[in-house]
């Protein structure tokens, strides 16, 4: 008992984590129908901008919280213009051309961006300072958490809750759900379409970055290939809840950390990354628009 | 108020509208009538600024707007209720009638619009709450209405608005186009209802396969024998 309630707090940490990614998916998906397969480099690149913030401001050798916080927003600030540049010259071109064209752009992107990585940032494994002492908090009947887990659940918790405030709550928001609707139906309510892509992807982008600096405050070893796994099993997250759908992906990414993290612990670490794959294909053939997906309208 | 010159569209090859020229006065309905294919939704749709048109000109009260987004169009007071009506099925109709307001900023306003609406179109306001998408055809023919005069337009586009509705309905829809009308705001309604149309319009316009072959008071187009003969049954 004491066992699986361990495992199952580490599986929601480690599931929020997929769910900061597949929100960008998401999102994405249900403004562009576009899968924007560089999401997961952008996450990496969010740990990479997380480490060189934390050297250059010293919060590597001043481990608190302030500037722990800092160096997250940074981050997040970073890749949100990465975001913003990714857009705005990759995708927005190929916007009017076929959806194959999208693709092969955005698998583009993402080669780009990790031989990108390879070259800026060596190919050997960074470490990721400790920019926040470790401490361990007993929760009772043996199970304990690590403040690091604390920090991962509350920011997440927090960004996503925020999330759902901007979507649900404000104009922006409003604009965004109407352009997932119908580029043409929101044009025609005075709304730009092409701010509102602009802003999806530079609200996704920022929380892959927040998911990368998180992570790397657990497991402190970043390279520039790190983000593929975690991309690809955000993704299937994302599907798992019904792809485009907001709550959906964070229930695919707890579902999918829950899972990894069950079966690694008690069937074989080997199959860690095969799970994901094992969900997909279930989700695929028993409910392929998703836990919380809509089964796609009959058009009149 | 508004022009339309010499305005040549293409989708591809297909040459959509072949130097069309039209124009509204204002507080005029002007009907722009025509067979399945003929270029109606094209031309409200290039007004609108969501195609880009190949050669013409497109001005609003004295502005050239041919190349102008879509966005921008709205915020200078040219709304559209587009054909398929596009409402936002998974919001509900106060979503809708509020993302109609989207750019404007005067909260107080917005809202007594919103009951202007709510009062030509009272069956909304007993769904208010309820998502578009559960509204009946009519039902959401008036959300796609009454959201685009939430914009406050000066000039309102309307693509068949009477498609798929009861006799019943149809007249209603007239009669409330007629009454927007009287409230000082120039409609240009696209129709395939011509007998409908040119009986509420002042002035019609015939388009087949992408040009105009005639233009005329409504009254006089509702007499004319190539008019009665292709769109009036006889
Ligand atoms: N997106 C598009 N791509 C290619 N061709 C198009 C497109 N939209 C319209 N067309 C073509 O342009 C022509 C005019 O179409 P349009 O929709 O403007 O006609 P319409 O008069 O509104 O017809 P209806 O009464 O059936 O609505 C048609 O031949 C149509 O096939
Ligand atoms: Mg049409």
């Amino acid at each position: 008992m004491t066992e699986f309630l361990q495992q199952l707090v580490n599986g929601i940490t480690w599931g929020s984590v997929y769910a900061l990614i597949a929100l960008g998916y998401t999102m994405v998906y249900g403004i562009l129908r576009l899968i924007n397969f560089a999401h997961g480099d952008v996450y990496m690149l969010g740990a990479f901008f997380g480490f060189y913030i934390a050297r250059l401001t010293g919060a590597a050798n001043d481990p608190n919280p302030l500037r722990a916080a800092g160096v997250l927003l940074l981050s997040m600030l970073g890749c949100g213009i990465v975001g913003f540049v990714i857009e705005r010259f990759a995708y927005k071109p190929v916007r009017k051309s076929s959806r194959l064209a999208a693709l092969i752009t955005a698998i583009g992107v993402s080669l780009l961006l990790e031989n990108g990585g390879m070259l800026l940032f060596g190919a050997d494994p960074k470490f990721f300072p400790q920019i926040i002492p470790s401490a361990n908090v007993p929760l009772g009947m043996g199970v304990s958490i690590s403040n690091q887990q604390i920090i991962i659940l509350a920011v997440s918790v927090a960004l996503m809750l925020g999330l759902r405030f901007v979507v649900l709550k404000t104009r922006v928001g409003k604009a965004m759900r109407a352009v997932s609707y119908s580029h043409t139906a929101a044009a025609l309510m005075g709304i730009s379409v092409d701010r509102i892509i602009t802003f999806t992807f530079v609200l996704g982008s920022m929380l892959a970055a927040a998911a990368g600096v998180l992570v790397a405050l657990q497991n402190p070893k970043i390279e520039p290939y790190m983000g593929i796994m975690p991309g690809l099993k955000a993704f299937v997250a994302a599907v798992l809840g019904g792809i485009g759908n907001i709550p959906g992906a964070v229930l695919g990414g707890l579902v999918m950390g829950i899972a990894e993290v069950m079966v690694v612990g008690y069937l074989s670490p080997t199959w860690r990354d095969a799970i994901a794959f094992v969900l997909l294909i279930v989700i695929l053939l028993v409910r392929p628009q998703g836990l919380l997906g809509q089964p796609p309208a009959e058009k009149v | 108020m508004l022009t339309v010159e010499d305005l040549d569209v293409y989708y591809g090859a297909v040459h959509a509208l072949k130097g069309v020229t039209l124009k509204a006065d204002a507080g005029e309905i002007v009907t722009l009538i025509g067979a399945n294919g003929a270029g109606k939704t094209t031309l409200l749709r290039t007004i609108s600024g969501l195609v880009p048109p190949r050669a013409g000109r497109v001005t609003f009260e004295g502005r050239d707007i041919t190349r102008m987004p879509a966005h921008e169009i709205v915020g200078l007071g040219v709304s559209q209720s587009p054909e398929g009506r596009l409402v936002f099925a998974n919001l509900t109709v106060e979503d809708n009638l509020d993302l109609g307001a989207y750019r404007r900023k005067d909260r107080a306003a917005i809202k007594s619009d919103a009951d202007a609406v709510y009062r030509l179109f009272q069956r909304l306001l007993e769904r208010r709450r309820q998502t578009a998408g559960t509204l009946s055809g009519g039902e959401q023919q008036m959300l796609a209405i009454g959201r685009a005069l939430m914009s406050r337009p000066r000039l309102l586009l309307l693509d068949e608005p009477s498609l798929g509705l009861a006799p019943l309905l149809v007249r209603e829809i007239f009669r409330t186009i007629q009454e927007i009308n009287r409230g000082g705001v120039t409609v240009l309604l696209v129709e395939q209802n011509a007998h409908m149309a040119l009986s509420v319009a002042g002035r019609g316009y015939v388009l087949e396969t992408g040009r105009v072959q005639l233009e005329d008071a409504a009254a006089r187009l509702l007499v004319n024998d190539e008019v009665r003969k292709a769109y009036l049954g006889g």
